[in-house]
């Protein structure tokens, strides 16, 4: 508002967009140092007359202020409460087969594993079967169905956690490269994670095979026609 | 006694009768779909029905909510007790009779689909889709073979 001086209340004189112009916040940030300012001293000493007053005396530099709130100003209070763990729906255990809903892969039939930190489900096509990779879905949406995969022994790697999930920083492209494509060759996908989805999905293959048509029905992706009435519908 | 036992033997286009002995379905309120008994008729909208041994709690209840089956008990007393009915029931075997029935049979399949689970459907389909196949082919082999 200083720069904008009202001719009105609450009116100022110029608008935002010229406000913001003036501001000049698109230049970006300064980035020259400021200049290294000498160090002041906390106190100096000086001589002070009268006998009783010990000749010499230290004067801060900054005096103190003399000002003070008469009031005590309330703080609020901290709070010691921390956010709790995502609770679990009661029909999504380890195993159960899941419906995405929203997403790349909606419609998609997937098996859960686990529910990860953050609280969003671990879930595998797996990858052989429908497409699917290792990956992370909130359970809001999905439908879980009742049917379940035996995945007693399947083990999940300590690797595959949140930060497995996060995406690896891009290097910073210039601006002319970037208008010319330059650096934009598809990066492979990184090897370890290929290795990972095959550790996961070895065993839960194996079990899948036991069950029958359970891999045709985990390939085959979930729609509602016409005549489907999905409120009476059970999964 | 109804129309078709008098004395003159008429020809009759009704079959089912509600009387004293008539076997009902339920098809409302909590005993929905369970078989019963009527043992009284309180009046021309409702009748005193039990069923022993379907679990049907002995109650009135309106011949709106009541479907009439091709089952009687022949010669149930008026207002017999549980214990009595139980016996006419078991005697009659009206409950083998109803389950061999295709009707019974209908209504257990609509509950079985109702109550089928997403792989049960995708399974089902599959099924469907196989017998489609093999129909197919048989025809297509008998009309070359007529052909």
């Amino acid at each position: 508002m200083a720069r904008s001086q009202p001719i009105a209340p609450n009116v100022g004189r110029l608008s935002r967009s010229q406000v913001s112009a003036k501001r000049g916040l698109f230049k970006g940030k300064k980035t020259s140092a400021a200049p290294a300012k000498p160090e002041t001293p906390a106190h100096t000493e000086k001589t002070v007359g009268g006998k009783a007053n010990g000749e010499k005396r230290l004067v801060p530099t900054n005096k103190a202020s003399k000002y003070y709130p008469a009031e005590d100003v309330r703080k609020p209070r901290v709070s010691r409460k921390t956010p709790g763990k995502t609770a679990l729906r009661s029909s999504i255990t380890p195993g159960t087969v899941l419906i995405l809903l929203a997403g790349r892969f909606s419609g998609k039939r997937v098996v859960f594993l686990k529910q990860l930190d953050s609280g969003l489900l671990l879930v595998s096509g797996p990858f052989k079967i429908n497409g699917v990779p290792l990956r992370r879905v909130s359970q809001a949406y999905v439908i879980a169905t009742s049917t379940k995969v035996d995945i007693s022994n399947v083990t999940v790697p300590e690797t595959v956690n949140d930060s497995f999930f996060a995406k690896a920083k891009a290097a910073k492209s210039t601006k002319e490269g970037e208008f010319f494509g330059e650096g934009k060759e598809k990066k492979a996908f990184p090897e370890e994670k290929k290795s990972e989805q095959k550790a996961v999905d070895a065993a839960l293959l194996a079990s899948i095979k036991k069950v029958d048509n359970l891999a045709k029905y985990l390939k085959a992706s979930w729609g509602l026609s016409k005549s489907d009435r999905f409120h009476e519908l059970k999964f | 006694m109804h129309p078709g036992t008098g004395r003159l033997k008429r020809q009759s286009t009704f079959k089912r009768f509600v009387e004293v002995g008539r076997v009902v379905l339920v098809n409302d309120g909590p005993s929905a779909g369970k078989l019963a008994v009527i043992v009284e008729i309180i009046d021309h909208n409702r009748a005193l029905i039990d069923g022993p041994t379907t679990s049907v709690p002995r109650q009135a209840f309106p011949y709106r909510n009541l479907i009439l089956t091709p089952y009687t008990l022949a010669n149930l007393p008026r207002a017999a007790g549980s214990g009595p009915l139980k016996k006419a029931l078991e005697k009659a075997g009206v409950l083998e009779k109803w389950e061999q029935s295709g009707w019974a049979k209908k209504l257990a399949a609509r509950q079985t689909r109702k109550n089928s689970s997403d792989f049960d459907r995708f399974q089902v389909q599959l099924a469907k889709k196989s017998r489609r196949d093999l129909v197919r082919k048989a025809y297509v082999k008998e009309k070359k073979a007529s052909a």
